[in-house]
């Protein structure tokens, strides 16, 4: 019954996006409504073909099978949107590689957010729904709520992040910082961040534990936000049923204050809150030891979601934002340095009486050096809020590099530390094809980091510099021509980091290929064999 | 009195305590006698139940 009641519903909206193909009055909307018939005709014959078949869930096993999925989906997404990285990065050293041809397409305006969105949302946010959907399940102690709902989140993420990208490189874009996709794949988005939600809640809530572990709450929290946010800044009317554009609700400061209400707390939420909920499941386990304090990481917890919320307004010093709500959001930005650096202290502690592994175990050097990027990050971007330090920093490179040491160091390692925690686990491998090769990965991460983060602070100053550079008469020195010339060198830098980085992402995806094909499985974990206890 | 002045300065005085005595509650909460038990547990949570669901591992519990 409820099966049929799917086909109908996936028949509809499929004949519904045919329609609206042949109506569509832009390119962008016209691929993504065939986008759309494509993926409900794939989904209708999935639901087809397990038509009348019992559906079991042994509720005696882990739901493992979208976790695998999403472990190789996590590293393809590191690979593509590093490599989109790289080539936007080098179309800044070398403009020609805006080629003529690719205009409309391949140049650095339409790449820049396929860059943006693959990292953060393709490759971070399907990494959160997988470690999410294995650690919910650990702590639970039960399986996965909501059968095929779970796979309703998986795959129209997934579907998210395919609209998403073909529409941004045809020009489909609302033109808000991290919030680009039009009204279309926002209401996808909200369909499926509710049955995220639900799904994720769904499972705590039969749990088998009596405490809920500190990880689900930063998973809950990031989850429960993001649909806030995501519901506040995509408050538009579209202009037609058949096109891209819509108009927002909202105007002016307004406006431009939501936006970075959303994109801070995306920061917030999304690239701290989630990843903290990988960090407080994942370095204890890599490390064979519970967490330093759970007192401290409680503590964590609501220091951050009280403060981060408030930060925002730092994006707009000296704009037309009123000057009490830019102070606001500076103080509440340096107060939340204390819960970042308690977080960062609870991670790196939990490794006290351990250190030895640092030298052994490739995989927690990673995550210690995560963490540590962590602490770099969250001491620097409270000092950047600082009004005085962004009338320097702001506009400048410095914020991309400010970025970068957060998303590449604390987001990327912590990931990779994960994939390679959860590979040889999820495959039931006895351990990893090479632990050397985790060690190239790791220098050749680090050191594409510190070129990268080194080559933006010193361009990033250096234009902060030359931009208000006056002579003894108060005329401007420097033409924008004049920082853009100096800044090449720097460039040029940062796109090699940008090279080792990817690198150092093909040689992971690389080690995690091998030690699903060429390792001896271990003895069946999540099985019916016998298991000895701790 | 418009909304905007009256919400602004309910947010910095009476919303900015309540909030703020609310956290101290979440501290106090934290550091009350007899919690370190409960969190000991909860901190090494992660440790059980890695290859099955709680039940599962019952001796009990009937497999196909």
């Amino acid at each position: 019954m409820w099966d049929y009641l799917k086909l109908i519903a996936l028949g509809a909206v499929a004949v519904l996006a045919a329609i609206a193909m042949t109506q569509a009055r832009d390119l962008a909307y016209m691929v993504n409504a065939i986008e759309i018939v494509l993926v409900c005709a794939i989904a209708f014959l999935v639901v087809l073909r397990g038509l009348g078949r019992p559906k079991l869930a042994n509720q005696g096993e882990y739901r493992d099978g979208l976790i695998r999925i999403g472990v190789f989906l996590t590293a393809m997404w590191a690979i593509v949107g590093f490599l989109v990285g790289v080539i936007v990065a080098s179309q800044l050293a070398w403009p020609w590689l805006n080629f003529e041809f690719l205009q409309g397409f391949g140049n650095f305006g339409r790449l820049r957010p396929l860059h943006t969105s693959a990292v953060i949302f393709a490759f971070g946010g399907t990494a959160l729904i997988t470690t999410s959907f294995y650690v919910v399940q650990r702590t639970s102690a039960v399986r996965l709520w909501g059968g095929g709902l779970a796979s309703f989140v998986f795959w129209g993420w997934q579907t998210v992040i395919l609209l998403a990208a073909t529409s941004y490189v045809l020009g489909g874009s609302q033109s808000k910082e991290y919030a680009e996709p039009n009204w279309h794949i926002d209401i996808l988005i909200t369909l499926v961040w509710v049955a995220y939600l639900a799904v994720f809640a769904g499972t705590i809530m039969k749990r088998k534990e009596p405490h809920i572990y500190v990880a689900n709450w930063f998973y809950l929290s990031f989850i429960i936000t993001i649909a806030m946010l995501h519901l506040v800044n995509n408050m538009a009317i579209p202009v037609s049923w058949f096109g891209s554009q819509s108009v927002q609700v909202t105007s002016g400061v307004q406006d431009a204050m939501i936006q970075w209400w959303y994109g801070h707390n995306a920061v917030g939420f999304f690239l701290t809150a989630g990843f903290l909920g990988m960090m407080y499941y994942f370095v204890p386990k890599q490390a064979e030891r519970p967490v330093f304090s759970y007192k401290l990481s409680i503590v964590h917890f609501w220091a951050l979601i009280f403060l981060y919320i408030w930060a925002g307004p730092h994006h707009l010093h000296y704009t037309a934002l009123p000057d009490w709500a830019g102070t606001l959001g500076m103080v509440f930005s340096i107060i939340l340095w204390m819960p970042s650096w308690g977080g960062m202290i609870n991670g790196l502690m939990t490794l006290s009486g351990a250190w030895d592994k640092l030298r052994t175990d490739p995989v927690i050097r990673m995550m210690v050096v995560s963490i540590g990027f962590y602490g770099m990050s969250t001491f620097e971007g409270p000092m950047m809020s600082i009004k005085a330090v962004n009338s320097l920093s702001h506009y400048t490179d410095w914020t991309i590099g400010h970025v970068h040491s957060g998303a590449l160091g604390w987001n990327g390692m912590i990931t990779f530390g994960a994939l390679y925690f959860l590979t040889p686990r999820l495959w039931n491998r006895a351990g990893l094809y090479s632990l050397k090769l985790v060690s190239w990965h790791f220098w050749l991460a680090t050191i594409g980091i510190v070129l990268y983060a080194s080559a933006m602070w010193v361009t990033g100053i250096m234009e902060g510099l030359m931009w208000r550079e006056v002579d003894a008469n108060g005329f401007l020195v420097n033409a924008f021509a004049d920082t853009v010339a100096a800044k090449y060198p720097m460039y040029v830098v940062r796109a090699l980091g940008g090279i080792l980085y990817l690198t150092g992402g093909l040689i992971m995806a690389y080690n995690l290929w091998m030690t699903v094909k060429a390792q001896p499985a271990k003895a069946a974990a999540n099985a019916h064999a016998a298991i000895p206890a701790e | 009195m418009e909304t905007y002045s009256f919400l602004r300065e309910l947010a910095d005085s009476w919303g900015l305590l309540a909030m703020f005595v609310l956290f101290l509650g979440v501290v106090a909460w934290v550091f009350r006698p007899g919690s370190r038990k409960m969190q000991d547990d909860a901190a090494r949570s992660i440790f059980r139940n890695d290859s099955r669901p709680a039940e599962a591992a019952k001796p009990q519990a009937k497999e196909a």
